[in-house]
């Protein structure tokens, strides 16, 4: 066995959660295809990369609070409070455009590091101090969208959620009937904007510093401090990255629905699906492992399962029954690990 | 001051510090009475009564999610259950509609329980689960509209009547109390919640069953929840979809500002139904002041972390 397969075998026993959710997700992506009556075409392709941004997003900015052993459940209101901002300033000149996204990045970022310091310097529990700056947060998207509705630029909507054919022809950028352009032209461009910033951003956090102290924290924080770590620094890091993820999941919502909706019910069940999604994505509730690319595997499972409603014939009304027993009997996995425990003390951690 | 302060054991300082705001919330919501209307309605014993009526049903809720959170677990299948403990007791009617009610109380309370406690699955994440399960069922059974059948006589008595001039939910609401405070003090299964709640390990090694104790937690829980469910379908005279959504984190809320540890393991009863008033009187007086919904999520989320922030403070990590 050469050096790079013995890697990659040690790699799949260490991250086993993964790349079994991996290879879940393709089983039921490739047969969806083949059921579907235009199955394995860009339209598809397209109208489901649009349908699962949002909550890829929430589900990677739920992935560092729960890889510290807490739990973020502000991270719907964030979104939410992101694509109020959104949609009042994403319109006008290509400057003003930049401008206000950078502005509701920045937004969610800076909720985010509110949290984190709440967090740290008042010693606060994760999954209460959220619950209350969720509070915050939906009242101050309420505060800049009383009712429904936001002006969203045109243009940028629809580049952004078709395939990067129609993003070239949209702002002119060349030809895009060009030759060489051919084998890139039906990518999605959702998928290019959410694999883009899932990269850019978590694979150097990754392997920071800063990003391998929120393991430690995560697995056991005595010894995170004991080693000499920053571990205020990692925390308040780690939640400000998560308001970032969820802004971005608040931007493509309002570019994509060209609108902002301060809806509270709307917010709970992103934020309750994104914990489905991380849990499903391998990452542990206990804190130190898992990754934000698992999240993401683990939110498009779960977003392709209810693509299968559309085309199998199902009781409408028993579907939300279907997606109940789905997800319970999806978590229920987890609860193989406790018949290899051999020590009953093993169990209570 | 300060002496006074240390003098309060440190176990009994949240709910001293959480009644002195429900005075300051009372005294502000009066002082902008008396300047608008010239009239002090927040002080009337029948207003006073009215709102402790509403907050009966939070009170329930948040008796059985103190349980829960003691052990340092969480039910988030609150808003369902109550629902569909709400559904079924206007379905089946007669007699037998609150016992139905309390039945899938404990079924829920009895299926969260082995999840929890024999599958070892996160109660976060089994509780969802069991929650979008029984949204399923009830979406199936009613067909996603309020079903049309009504509260019986006997729902309507215990939600919406009054006896001597009080609120027969407050009566339900005391009971509940007086059962979950004998519980925690004065039996085994409440202590081995406590001890549980603190070091699961230790409780086991020292011969608690912390399995059935995490079942019974999870079933007391269910069961407050429905019995809520219940006087809520009284009220309304009816049961209607996502009855259950508007208690969920306010329970958490009032357990958490009534001074029990979200992780387990620390927490009075007393603490609890200071929280419940609490939560209920911001809301009340939120509302007199016509504060629109953006400002009253805004000082909602503020008093939550201000109060934590003074009482609700972890250790510092040493080790």
């Amino acid at each position: 066995m050469s050096d790079f397969t013995r890697a990659l075998a040690a790699n799949v026993r260490q991250n086993r959660g993964f790349f079994g959710a991996l290879i879940l997700l393709s089983v039921l992506y490739i047969t969806y295809n083949f059921m579907h009556p235009r199955g394995f075409s860009t339209a598809v392709l397209v109208q489901n990369a649009n349908e699962v941004v949002a909550i890829a997003f929430v589900a990677m900015a739920q992935t560092l609070p729960v890889l510290l052993g807490g739990l973020d459940l502000s991270v719907g209101a964030v979104m939410t409070l992101a694509a109020c901002i959104a949609s009042e300033l994403v319109h006008g000149s290509p400057a003003q455009i930049m401008l206000g996204m950078v502005i509701t990045l920045m937004s969610g970022a800076a909720f985010g590091l509110m949290n984190g310091l709440i967090i740290v310097y008042g010693r606060l529990q994760p999954i209460i101090a959220t619950l209350a700056t969720g509070a915050i947060a939906m009242g101050l998207a309420l505060f800049i969208r009383p009712n429904p509705g936001g002006n969203v630029d045109s243009d940028l909507n629809w580049a952004m959620t078709n395939s990067l054919w129609d993003f070239v022809d949209t702002y002119k950028l060349f030809d895009p009937d060009a030759g060489w352009f051919q084998p890139l032209a039906w990518i999605p461009v959702p998928f290019i904007f959410l694999f883009g910033i899932a990269a850019a951003t978590w694979i150097p956090f990754r392997r920071s510093v800063t990003g391998r102290t929120v393991y430690a924290i995560g697995s056991s924080e005595g010894a995170a401090f004991m080693s000499g770590l920053p571990l205020n620094r990692a925390k308040i890091a780690a939640f400000t990255l998560g308001g970032f993820f969820a802004a971005c999941g608040g931007l493509y919502l309002a570019i994509q629905t060209s609108s902002g909706n301060a809806d509270i019910t709307q917010a709970g069940t992103y934020t309750l699906n994104s914990i489905a999604a991380v849990v499903l994505g391998g990452t542990s509730l206990m804190g130190g492992v898992g990754s934000a690319i698992g999240s993401l595997v683990g939110a498009l499972i779960l977003r392709v399962i209810s693509f299968y409603f559309r085309i199998v014939s199902i009781d409408p009304l028993l579907q939300p029954l279907v997606e109940g027993i789905v997800l319970l009997a999806a978590v229920s996995l987890g609860a193989i690990r406790t018949l290899r425990v051999k020590n009953r003390l093993d169990l209570f951690r | 001051m300060q002496s006074l302060f240390s003098r309060i054991s440190p176990d009994s300082r949240p709910s001293v510090i959480a009644s002195g705001f429900i005075v300051v919330i009372l005294l502000v919501g009066t002082v902008y009475t008396l300047m608008t209307q010239g009239t002090a309605p927040l002080l009337s014993p029948n207003y006073m009564l009215q709102q402790l009526q509403t907050g009966a049903f939070l009170g329930i809720v948040a008796a059985g999610m103190m349980m829960v959170i003691l052990l340092g677990h969480i039910d988030l299948s609150i808003p369902w259950t109550l629902t569909a403990a709400a559904m079924m007791a206007t379905t089946v009617g007669g007699d037998l509609a609150i016992p139905t009610a309390i039945g899938v109380g404990v079924a829920v309370g009895l299926a969260n329980g082995i999840g929890v406690a024999y599958l070892r699955i996160p109660s976060m994440i089994f509780t969802l689960g069991i929650d979008s399960v029984l949204r399923g069922l009830m979406v199936a059974h009613t067909g996603g509209f309020a079903p049309p059948d009504q509260a019986t006589p006997l729902m309507r008595f215990l939600a919406a009547d009054k006896v001597l001039g009080i609120p027969v939910a407050i009566f339900v609401w005391a009971l509940v109390s007086v059962v979950i405070a004998f519980i925690l003090k004065r039996t085994s299964f409440g202590r081995s919640v406590y001890a549980t709640g603190n070091r699961e390990a230790a409780a086991y090694l020292s011969g608690i069953n912390t399995r059935w104790v995490i079942i019974g937690a999870f079933v007391i829980s269910g069961v407050c929840a429905a019995l809520a469910g219940v006087l809520l379908a009284g009220y309304s005279a009816k049961a209607y979809q996502g009855m259950g959504n508007a208690f969920l984190l306010p329970s958490i809320a009032a357990v958490v500002l009534g001074g029990t540890r979200i992780l387990g393991g620390q927490g009075s009863y007393t603490g609890t139904i200071i929280g419940v008033v609490l939560i209920v009187l911001l809301n009340s007086v939120l509302s007199i002041m016509q504060m629109p919904e953006a400002g009253r999520q805004v000082i909602y989320g503020s008093v939550i972390v201000g109060m934590l922030l003074v009482y609700g403070r972890g250790q510092k990590v040493v080790s």
